[in-house]
């Protein structure tokens, strides 16, 4: 037996050819057999995912049925989950037990969702290759001497390898979907403020969003309809009525207008060009029209991102101070070493590096010349996406420069790591929804192709991406789990 | 930036900083700081700085308590209590 999408489970589940048990142990199986080679996940809950199984699997035969009954999910290590550990990825959190459920854990509970484990991720989602991870480096299934991406790696690498059929992840600058480029899966960013953040441990917040890793669109839309809406935990959730995404993109196909950025294919390797090319001629002859457009500032969304994200991450992480929670150092005389050594010996380098950057950017005399410019950077982004949304659907573009890198290519050129995010996070900063599908492979390493929306604009996104799918045969590839 | 403005901002974000890093620090900084003055290339000077993505309306709740007092669990995750309070080394003489 072999199953790859939610819609799969789902209908097995239904109609009783499948029990939760045997669908959690299938996974939990593939997970024993994978985790020690891809280090997926920092926690297996292997007890408690039987037992969450079995009162489903009664509940089904009492007739009562939830929308995701039985189906295994993977939740990132960023997602407090009450009585388990969440890390986040840091020694900081090593030994943290939440005391409550984020918003999308119990959503996703409610919704009868088996949890299987949390997933490995760069400390405190800084990073994009899951190396700064406090619990080793995650590998790349499609080739392990490659990264999967990050900051939501071991996510991303347990769908792709088939270790769960679904995962969580968080996008900041392009967590979500850079690494479901370079593992071959679909990774969905919604607006800003579409999904709640309370109980997602913080990072840069006015960028931060939660979404979903699956093998289709349709199982997108599927997690979408549970985790979106309103929370009045988190004041900047929004209130804008959820759409039935599922029903939206399972809608008889409408060709729309796309757009196509020149700044996103300048100086594109040949290789990934004709990949993308070929997608373009698919959207094309599906009566899509592609208008060439421009996004200039789009190229310095790095550059204001490199302020807008450490100077929030310098305020957010200043909780961690060895007091009430989290790593306490050892042997200290004063409050004032308690908070630095706890500190020091807390956070991972990237994660200090980012903590300087952001309070220098955020220092006296810096303010003006770094934080404010960068604000005033992120509003021309964004106004250059609203003109472009007047006259387009949707865009697209590659979701990478690059199929995946080397472990280790990357580490000590800051630099080089975070123009790997330069096509996603723009989007960021802008607060719109966009999704990464596999588009192609190269050298045996696949690569997405992303599809920016307007705000709120999920449904058309999952519709073209769908669409896509139901013609080309990217989504149904999985590396070879047998020779890794 | 010179190594007394990096030992300053550490300072600021209380994070120690061995004295053998700090060029290695400064010179990352520094890249990084490289990139972000790229920024410059574009004049903003009629633009009004945006710190959130969405003209969102904040939404204020009740004012009706909703939450009891959990102290005792939220404690659970640290050894350094005692009577409710969390220990540290001393501030006042």
């Amino acid at each position: 037996m072999e199953y790859k999408t939610l819609t799969e489970i789902k209908e097995a589940i239904h109609s009783k050819k499948l029990s939760s048990c045997e669908i959690t142990k299938y996974y939990l199986e593939k997970i024993k057999k994978y985790n020690n080679k891809i280090n997926a996940f920092i926690t297996i809950l292997e007890n408690q995912a039987l037992d969450k199984a079995k009162k489903i699997d009664d509940e089904i035969v009492k007739g009562n049925i939830k929308n995701l009954s039985g189906i295994p999910i993977a939740q990132k290590d960023i997602f407090c989950t009450k009585g388990i550990k969440t890390t986040c990825g840091s020694k900081m959190l090593e030994n943290f037990i939440s005391p409550y459920d984020a918003t999308v854990i119990e959503k996703l509970e409610n919704a009868g969702t088996i949890m299987l484990g949390k997933t490995n991720m760069d400390e405190f989602a800084m990073g994009s290759s899951n190396e700064t991870s406090h619990f080793g480096d995650v590998k790349n299934p499609w080739n392990t001497n490659y990264v999967p991406g990050g900051s939501s790696g071991g996510s991303a690498a347990c769908v792709a390898a088939g270790m769960s059929p679904c995962s969580t992840g968080t996008d900041t600058g392009g967590s979500i979907r850079q690494p479901a480029s370079l593992t071959g899966i679909c990774g969905i960013k919604p607006t800003y403020g579409r999904v709640s953040r309370y109980g997602m441990i913080a990072f840069a917040s006015s960028l931060d969003q939660a979404g979903v890793f699956t093998r289709t669109a349709e199982d997108c839309a599927m997690l979408l309809n549970e985790i979106s809406g309103y929370d009045s935990k988190d004041s900047t959730s929004s209130n804008e009525p959820v759409p039935n995404y599922l029903e939206e993109c399972r809608k008889k196909f409408k060709p729309v207008k796309i757009g196509l950025p020149k700044e996103f294919l300048d100086g594109l390797e040949d290789s990934v060009r004709k990949i993308f090319d070929d997608a373009v001629l698919i959207l094309e002859k599906s009566g899509c029209r592609i208008k060439e457009i421009s996004l200039k500032t789009s190229k310095l969304g790095v550059s204001a991102y490199q302020v807008v994200a450490p100077a929030e991450c310098s305020s957010n992480l200043s909780r961690f101070d060895g007091v009430r929670f989290g790593h306490r150092a050892k042997d200290v005389s004063t409050i004032d070493e308690l908070y630095k050594k706890s500190r020091s010996e807390g956070f991972g380098n990237e994660v200090k590096r980012r903590i300087l950057v952001g309070t220098y950017a955020l220092s006296a005399g810096y303010y003006d010349a770094y934080y404010i410019k960068a604000q005033k950077i992120r509003n021309v982004i964004s106004q250059e996406f609203r003109e472009a949304f007047d006259e387009v659907d949707l865009i697209i573009g590659p979701t990478t420069p690059d199929s995946a890198f080397k472990i280790g290519e990357k580490l000590d050129d800051p630099i080089a790591m975070y123009l790997s995010d330069v096509f996603t996070v723009s989007t960021n900063l802008a607060g719109l929804p966009a999704i990464s599908i596999p588009m192609g492979l190269k050298n045996e390493l696949p690569i997405g192709l992303q599809i920016i929306g307007n705000h709120f604009d999920e449904s058309k996104i999952l519709s073209l991406s769908h669409h896509y799918q139901q013609i080309t045969d990217w989504h149904s590839m999985m590396p070879n789990m047998e020779t890794l | 930036m010179d190594k007394k403005t990096i030992l300053k901002i550490a300072n600021l974000a209380k994070i120690e900083i061995d004295d053998s890093k700090a060029n290695e620090i400064k010179t990352n900084l520094e890249k990084i700081l490289n990139l972000v003055d790229e920024m410059n290339q574009v004049d903003t000077d009629n633009i009004e700085p945006m710190s959130h993505p969405l003209n969102l309306k904040q939404y204020l709740r009740d004012d009706e308590v909703t939450e009891n007092n959990k102290r005792d669990l939220f404690q659970e995750n640290n050894k350094n209590t005692a009577d409710g309070y969390y220990k540290v080394p001393k501030i006042i003489d």
